[in-house]
């Protein structure tokens, strides 16, 4: 029989971490450095018209350059500057306070409490219809093509039917909004975790039926572990979905707050900077999501002992 | 036909003879006259129906097994020797004929765990360290923890794996990976070891290596194995009892004993002069099945 030196070497081979990261900084600067400068180039052009415009109703003249440089400082531009957008998440973020409703912090945490909620009723449904489906067989044909065609249905159709029958019934604030979230997001979910409950092969499956294993054993020890990776796949993008389905909420029902309002405002006053910084304030909480998600994932796959990669 | 081929088939006519003549051979029936067999087949056959017609996997399959006997499965693909360690498991049901696992109906033994199954690939759970991978039968059987415990570091023993415990599949080799799964066959020490090819995907150092182990633990615990193979060296090597399939249909074209060899065998024994003549007789059976081919 074989000697502990056998695993060694592949042991050791396995066991160095190479760091790749490092070797990403460079390329990815290189790809944000070439979006902004394109960024401001396509910022100068839009907003040339309209700058050079304003100038001549003011009868003054201007050469090139300055007008070049005033229509990267316009207060309603066509295409903000980055820099603008830059000041105006600082302006809103960090300089006003929380409590304000000037606050994008405050909007952001709106939105983002319907989209935590949306996102655990959604990924609830999603792993319970998924379960469902891979144990009863009746429902994997009666259900499967229902939860597809929900997906077909816009959802800026739906949202403004569920708030308003919500409504009708007394419910709103969070919940109305959430449930739009979780009717996007649920679905991701139930793809990935039918594909994951499914996944142990015929020989794991004939494992655990010559233990006489019984269904929910069968659940517990092969098909839920084993499903692990697939979940945190329709996680992560279900994260995502469900912040959008939370702004997307917000929008026909002229909410007072949250990400979708500040949207909506903007573009009722024209405030394309105010617009932008949403924008970028629902990217940013959307990454910070995913990257969350990600966390989780790295934590328990390392706990159920996968080779690190 | 020639009369090479007409030799072959008297063979074979001699083999099947002989099948029917192994059970009253002498020393085998003082051994186990008052004993029921472990594995008792009567005219068993499996039948499915695929798209270009029927096909019988198996056809009227005659096998008794005694107690603690090693029995080998040896035959083209085809020829149904997994299908039939397939049914005495439970995993694949007969459309005829008769079968008793230790005097019961398959179902009533696999319910009964009277069995321990190991794979083609040692199907080890990921996601569980190896002590963990050999407790899974015990913790679905519901045994205490400390008892879990105390059983897997026997068998890691057993096995010869010790110090691994706490490692995962993937930190193994494939040979050390496969010893892992026959510990976890055997962690809830079953009456029966059925194993379908378990050395197929491993080199030949490796499954020599595992070979002699397998028959210092078959000595150690006195477990009836039934093994399925495609090596006629290792069907050889291993067994009391070899039985030679053939497909299409399946069935037993030759039962050969190869107790003579002795009961503790070492490599070498593949150049002695017994080794070869059984070996040379599993070859003519599987040429005589494959002739009907032709």
């Amino acid at each position: 029989m074989m000697t502990d030196a056998m695993a060694a070497p592949a042991h050791a081979q396995r066991r160095a971490p190479t760091r790749i990261s490092e070797g990403n900084t460079g390329p990815v600067l290189v790809v944000v450095l070439a979006i902004v400068a394109l960024w401001y180039v396509a910022a100068v052009l839009m907003n040339w018209q309209g700058t050079a415009d304003a100038f001549e109703r003011a009868g003054e003249s201007r050469s090139t350059r300055e007008i070049a440089a005033a229509s990267l400082e316009q207060e309603r531009p066509m295409l903000p500057a980055p820099h603008q957008i830059v000041m105006e998440l600082k302006k809103t973020v960090i300089d006003t306070p929380i409590t304000s409703r000037r606050s994008l912090v405050h909007h952001g945490w709106v939105t983002l409490s319907s989209t935590l909620v949306g996102f655990g009723l959604g990924a609830l449904l999603g792993i319970v219809l998924a379960v469902l489906t891979v144990h009863v067989r009746t429902l994997e044909r009666s259900l499967m093509p229902w939860i597809i065609s929900s997906q077909t249905v816009p959802i800026l159709a739906i949202a403004p039917i569920i708030i308003v029958v919500l409504g009708s019934i007394g419910i709103t604030g969070v919940l109305p909004k959430a449930i739009i979230s979780a009717y996007l997001c649920f679905f991701p979910v139930t793809i990935s975790m039918v594909k994951g409950l499914s996944s142990p092969d015929p020989m794991q499956r004939d494992l655990m039926r010559t233990y006489s294993a019984s269904i929910s054993q069968t659940f517990w020890k092969l098909r839920m572990p084993a499903s692990m990776p697939f979940l945190f796949a329709g996680l992560k993008v279900a994260v995502a979905i469900s912040l959008v389905g939370a702004i997307v909420g917000e929008l026909p029902t002229g909410a007072q707050a949250g990400l979708g309002a500040r949207l909506l405002a903007g573009s009722y006053y024209g405030q394309t900077i105010q617009i932008w910084a949403a924008l970028f304030g629902a990217a940013i909480l959307a990454s910070l999501l995913v990257g969350i998600v990600s966390l989780a994932e790295r934590l328990v796959v390392r706990s159920m002992g996968a080779r690190p990669t | 036909m020639t009369r090479k081929g007409e030799a072959v088939l008297e063979d074979v006519a001699e083999a099947v003879d002989a099948r029917g003549a192994t059970v009253a051979e002498p020393i085998a029936a003082a051994q186990t006259a008052s004993r029921a067999p472990v594995v008792d087949i009567r005219g068993l056959s499996l039948t499915y129906e695929a798209a270009d017609g029927p096909v019988y996997a198996l056809s009227n399959v005659d096998l008794q097994i005694q107690d603690g006997e090693f029995i080998s499965f040896i035959g083209p693909s085809g020829c149904g020797k997994t299908t039939l360690l397939r049914v005495v498991a439970e995993l694949e049901q007969p459309t005829g004929g008769h079968i008793k696992v230790n005097g019961v109906s398959p179902n009533e033994a696999r319910l009964r765990r009277d069995y321990g199954f190991v794979f083609q690939a040692p199907a080890l759970y990921p996601w569980r360290t190896i002590e963990r991978n050999i407790e899974l039968p015990l913790e679905i059987f519901g045994l205490p923890k400390a008892e879990r415990r105390a059983r897997s570091q026997a068998q890691l023993e057993l096995v010869n794996l010790k110090g691994f415990e706490k490692k995962y599949p993937w930190q193994l080799s494939g040979g050390m990976q496969q010893r892992a799964s026959i510990a976890r066959a055997l962690s809830f020490d079953p009456k029966l070891l059925l194993m379908d090819e378990p050395f197929g995907a491993l080199d030949e150092i490796v499954r020599d290596h595992l070979n002699e182990q397998l028959l210092k633990l078959w000595d150690k615990t006195g477990k009836t194995v039934l093994f399925v193979t495609h090596s006629i060296p290792e069907a050889v090597f291993l067994s009391s009892k070899i039985v030679v399939m053939s497909p299409r249909p399946g069935r037993i074209i030759d039962v050969i004993d190869a107790s003579t060899l002795g009961r503790h065998r070492t490599l070498d024994i593949r150049e002695t002069p017994e080794f070869l003549k059984i070996a040379h007789r599993v070859r003519q059976g599987l040429r005589a099945g494959h002739s009907y081919d032709d």
